[in-house]
């Protein structure tokens, strides 16, 4: 719950895997906020205000200070509203958390935007064939219901990227690459997390999404 | 029980530094085991299949791979003296973001630099200059990035320092004039025994780049 004279403010675009993340967490630790909608292309003067750096979304605002980058953002919700804890206390479990978040924003995110929105074919397979080892990282990594254990933590957030866009991606590009024969555990791991309630009420609507991206992959794929 | 550390690293890896000044900071005892690159021991790929990379910090047998990783998990474990983070959360958060901007920004930018031409080259040089101005704005007149005391975005970037003088030859340009209130803060950051003694002095990186482009045939 927001407690009385707290302000917290969340600026992104419905549709943002990234935003996306910042939701699942505040949603899960009950915090309330106003998610301040962009519109993507533009740069409102309040996100150029609140994130000069890089000009994107998601950014926190908390009482006015803002904070920026989705890992960052899940951290400092973490160590600022403490119920449903994402990331574990113990220090080596901790660093194994934020190494395997870090991994699916360097080896997973563009690997799959890449292995869809490539037009060179030799260059496309490439990425392909690093995603699925990717996945394989990820399948071998699972050893419980969720990758934070019984309930769902930092990794997990982080993978809704796998979850919800990397189906959809694959769906666009016509792949077979993310399927419950080839990764059974994250399959089963993809389902439970996008039927968790919390992580349900945090998902943007599945089809305006695929309408927007499939336009995408058609004009890209017909100006071949 | 006595703890059992362990670095896998190279010499001039500037990710290497930042773990290295770490238990620098925090007066730990560890083996240092350099790695050559073009022949990876088993140990390396073993600790981190992942990636293959160093550094690597190895606690009682528990491999840490990616340097800021290692650089939190060394504050977490030894965190009796020397916090290397902030305490307060929002600060936190401005210590992780300024690191991660010189993860995604200073050595992909500094690499184009010493390996790209012409007008690439020379797009890496400015955008270069204009992110460690950004830099230097966030450290204003503080001592460190840290404040009064070195701190976590300060580990993050004084390595970059050492490779100062590569980017500089092969760019064609002059950081200090660009930036000199960033070079006194490293230079600061070098009085400090931790720092000086986990980095390497910018002629011997440049010559160690000298020497890779001669062997790759490049000019």
């Amino acid at each position: 719950m927001a407690a009385s004279g707290e302000n917290v403010q969340l600026l992104g675009i419905v549709g943002s895997p990234f935003v996306c993340r910042v939701q699942i967490a505040l949603k899960l630790k009950g915090v309330e906020y106003e998610f301040v909608e962009q519109t993507l292309g533009q740069k409102s003067e309040l996100l150029l205000k609140y994130n000069p750096v890089h000009k994107k979304v998601p950014v926190l605002a908390h009482n006015e200070k803002p904070i920026a980058e989705s890992l960052v953002i899940l951290e400092y919700i973490d160590e600022t509203w403490k119920s449903n804890p994402i990331l574990p206390s113990e220090p080596y479990q901790r660093a194994m958390a934020r190494f395997w978040s870090k991994f699916i924003d360097d080896k997973v995110v563009d690997t799959t935007w890449k292995s869809v929105f490539t037009v060179e074919e030799e260059e496309r397979e490439k990425r392909i064939e690093e995603l699925s080892e990717a996945l394989q990282f990820l399948e071998n990594e699972l050893k419980d219901k969720f990758f934070g254990g019984e309930e769902f933590g930092l990794v997990d957030i982080a993978a809704v990227f796998v979850a919800f866009y990397v189906p959809l991606f694959q769906e666009i590009a016509g792949l077979h690459l993310f399927t419950a024969e080839k990764f059974p555990k994250l399959y089963d791991w993809s389902q439970d997390f996008l039927n968790h309630p919390v992580v349900k009420e945090s998902l943007p609507p599945r089809d305006p999404l695929f309408a927007f991206f499939k336009g995408r992959y058609e004009s890209l794929t017909a100006s071949k | 029980m006595a703890d059992e550390v362990v670095l896998l690293d190279f010499w001039a890896s500037p990710f290497g530094m930042r773990v290295r000044i770490a238990l620098a900071e925090k007066g730990i005892n560890y083996e240092y085991k350099e790695e050559d690159l073009r022949n990876k021991s088993p140990l390396l790929l073993q600790s981190n299949p992942v990636h293959k990379k160093i550094p690597v910090l190895i606690h009682n047998g528990k491999p840490i791979a990616e340097s800021l990783i290692a650089v939190q998990y060394i504050d977490e474990v030894w965190n009796d003296a020397s916090p290397l983070l902030p305490s307060d959360p929002y600060q936190r958060a401005q210590a992780r973001f300024w690191a991660d901007y010189v993860d995604k920004k200073i050595y992909e930018i500094g690499r184009n630099i010493i390996w790209k031409k012409n007008e690439e080259r020379e797009a890496a040089k400015k955008e270069f200059i204009d992110c460690l101005k950004l830099l230097e704005e966030q450290l204003g007149d503080k001592t460190y990035f840290g404040g009064d005391k070195l701190g976590y975005v300060d580990i993050a970037l004084v390595p970059f320092y050492t490779w100062f003088k590569g980017y500089e030859t092969l760019g064609n340009f002059n950081i200090e004039s660009e930036c000199p209130k960033l070079i006194a803060w490293a230079k600061r950051c070098l009085q400090k025994e931790s720092v000086s003694k986990s980095l390497h002095d910018q002629d011997k990186i440049y010559e160690s780049i000298v020497e890779i482009r001669k062997k790759l045939g490049i000019e």
